[in-house]
């Protein structure tokens, strides 16, 4: 995959010919304006259908393997 | 039976809202051609079909790309590692052409979270062109353009980020929008580059084309950037394209075209001609820098909307001996496609510090000049046009090798992706491939400014009356 990214980047690469020094770049472009709203509560999804979709459900909450394995 | 499936979604939404066809039965004659799927184009089929309820689109029944997710059903994006995954919500888009009376009909195959030319990236094998299955049926929404073309549905939507859309619909010899950047939203669509990333219908034709954005267009509180399109659209009745200046972009005209697609492309030209409109060039200096700001610019994106799966909250999860940090790597090793694995680290790259300026920062810039570019042609002209892909659809395995030359059948599409800009393939005629063998469809591209979309549609339904395609998947001569 090594050779392949090298190739992708040097085609990419064409781009550092060109004049672009004085050049806003645009991230988006689409006009956004905030938007904003009441900060009030609203439901949420029931907690039991959101862990449905997990791999490792535990008392309510997601269970992961520990950040310190023992070794 | 039969008769049923040769309607227009136009056609048969009349027939149903007139009482003259009952739409269980119009629907379940879509199920059972649903069921005889030979392309692989289908991940999920409903059992059932819609609710009964009134809307211009009652009935109709749609196939969506698997990247939308929907309540309850199975949404993979095309990835291993969101096998057996059933979203919480569905997205707007589904939403909307639910209220709009529609029904899904089924889960579409796709390039891996909508990454790739050629429906090769599935983790779930990939997509056959009804037209040839040897041949790829493009991507990232090669599903969707499949069963169209293939004759399993009616109507489809797909995601275009560079080209997805568009592309698929050309190699499959069907109509596909892209529509600008925030017209319909993007809420419950499985990011990949999400300042690109639009939704947008692959029909049989024009008018399809017309209802189904229409039906799915607009602002959502869900989505910010989110704007619809303020006139709505109506459906599409121009019968000529006097007035109307067409841009032939100089700098994509002379590269790599096979000349079946420049044939179509010129005759395609001559037409526009014996309507009335007008044809110049126009110079695009930068479009042919399109590929390199975008292989930048989207991996950037996808590189980040990627984090989010870890093999936590959903989705599947590689069970290891070592700890947390182990667990995600498994996860994503096992769970990530070769194309994805190679688009996050080029986005990573691109992003890192060292490289952010040289790269994305660059590629941002670029991305500007080909907007300016657009810009400044339709000050002058009222469309852009393209072939929509430099081939007609290639053999299965072809490009797997060289991502690049996978890359460039986006060659076409990209610019208009960068500068959010509306753009629409309609079918154009058939070519024979480089190297031989039968005819294969080959797409003409339509590129209106921001918002021009009832614009776009008028003149590609002008131009597709003229053209009169009529080909089919196993028609004619050969299949």
């Amino acid at each position: 995959m090594a050779g392949e990214l090298s190739g992708i980047l040097e085609h990419v690469d064409r781009i550092s010919e060109l004049e672009l020094d004085d050049v806003e770049p645009t991230s988006h472009v689409v006009e956004l304006e905030n938007v904003l709203r009441a900060d009030e509560p609203r439901p949420s999804w029931p907690r039991e259908d959101v862990l449905e979709q997990a791999p490792d459900p535990a008392d309510g909450a997601f269970r992961v393997p520990s950040p310190q394995a023992e070794s | 039976m039969g008769d049923l499936l040769e309607l227009s979604v136009a056609q048969a939404a009349e027939r149903i809202a007139a009482g003259d066809l009952s739409r269980g039965e119009y629907f379940e004659a879509w199920r059972e051609a649903a069921s005889g799927d030979e392309l692989n184009a289908y991940l999920w089929r409903a059992d059932e079909g819609p609710a009964e309820g009134d809307g211009p689109l009652a009935g109709i029944p749609i196939a969506v790309k698997d990247l939308f997710c929907t309540e309850g059903i199975q949404t993979t994006a095309g990835s291993r590692i969101l096998e057996g995954h059933r979203p919480l919500y569905t997205a707007t888009a589904v939403r909307r052409l639910g209220e709009a009376g529609a029904g899904v009909l089924g889960k579409t195959n796709m390039d891996e979270f909508a990454m790739g030319s050629s429906n090769e990236n599935s983790a779930y094998g990939a997509v056959l062109n009804p037209w040839d299955c040897g041949r790829v049926p493009g991507g990232s929404s090669g599903g969707s353009a499949a069963v169209v073309a293939g004759g399993l549905a009616p109507c489809a939507i797909g995601t275009d980020t560079g080209g997805s859309i568009r592309q698929p619909a050309a190699l499959c010899g069907i109509v596909g929008l892209k529509p600008t950047y925030g017209a319909i939203s993007r809420y419950g669509m499985i990011a990949f580059a999400s300042s690109l990333d639009q939704c947008g219908p692959l029909t049989r034709d024009v008018t399809d084309a017309a209802l189904l954005l229409e039906a799915m267009q607009g602002r959502d509180p869900c989505d910010s950037t989110s704007v619809g399109i303020a006139a709505g659209i109506r459906r599409p009745g121009r019968e000529d394209l006097k007035g109307l200046r067409f841009a032939v972009p100089a700098e994509l005209a002379h590269d790599a075209i096979e000349p079946g697609v420049r044939a179509v492309f010129e005759t395609t030209l001559k037409r526009i001609e014996d309507l009335g409109g007008e044809i110049a060039e126009a110079p695009l200096p930068h479009a042919e820098h399109g590929i390199s700001a975008y292989y930048v610019i989207a991996p950037a994106e996808a590189s980040s909307n990627l984090a989010r799966y870890d093999g936590v909250r959903y989705g599947m999860r590689m069970e290891t001996e070592g700890d947390v940090v182990e667990m995600y790597e498994s996860t994503r090793a096992a769970g990530f496609g070769d194309e994805v694995k190679r688009r996050i680290m080029l986005g990573t790259y691109a992003l890192s510090s060292g490289y952010y300026e040289a790269y994305y920062g660059r590629a941002q810039k670029v991305r500007t000049k080909i907007a300016q570019d657009f810009a400044a042609a339709f000050a002058d002209f009222d469309f852009v046009i393209t072939p929509t892909s430099p081939s007609v659809a290639f053999g299965l395995g072809e490009k797997t090798d060289d991502p690049l030359a996978m890359y460039m059948n986006d060659f076409f599409t990209v610019p208009m992706s960068l500068a959010g800009i509306p753009a629409i393939s309609i079918p154009a005629g058939l070519a024979e491939p480089d190297g031989g063998g039968p005819q294969l469809p080959v797409g003409f591209q339509l590129a209106a400014p921001a918002f021009a979309e009832q614009k776009l549609l008028d003149a590609a339904y002008a131009l597709e009356r003229a053209i009169g395609f009529g080909a089919k998947p196993g028609g004619g001569a050969d299949g």
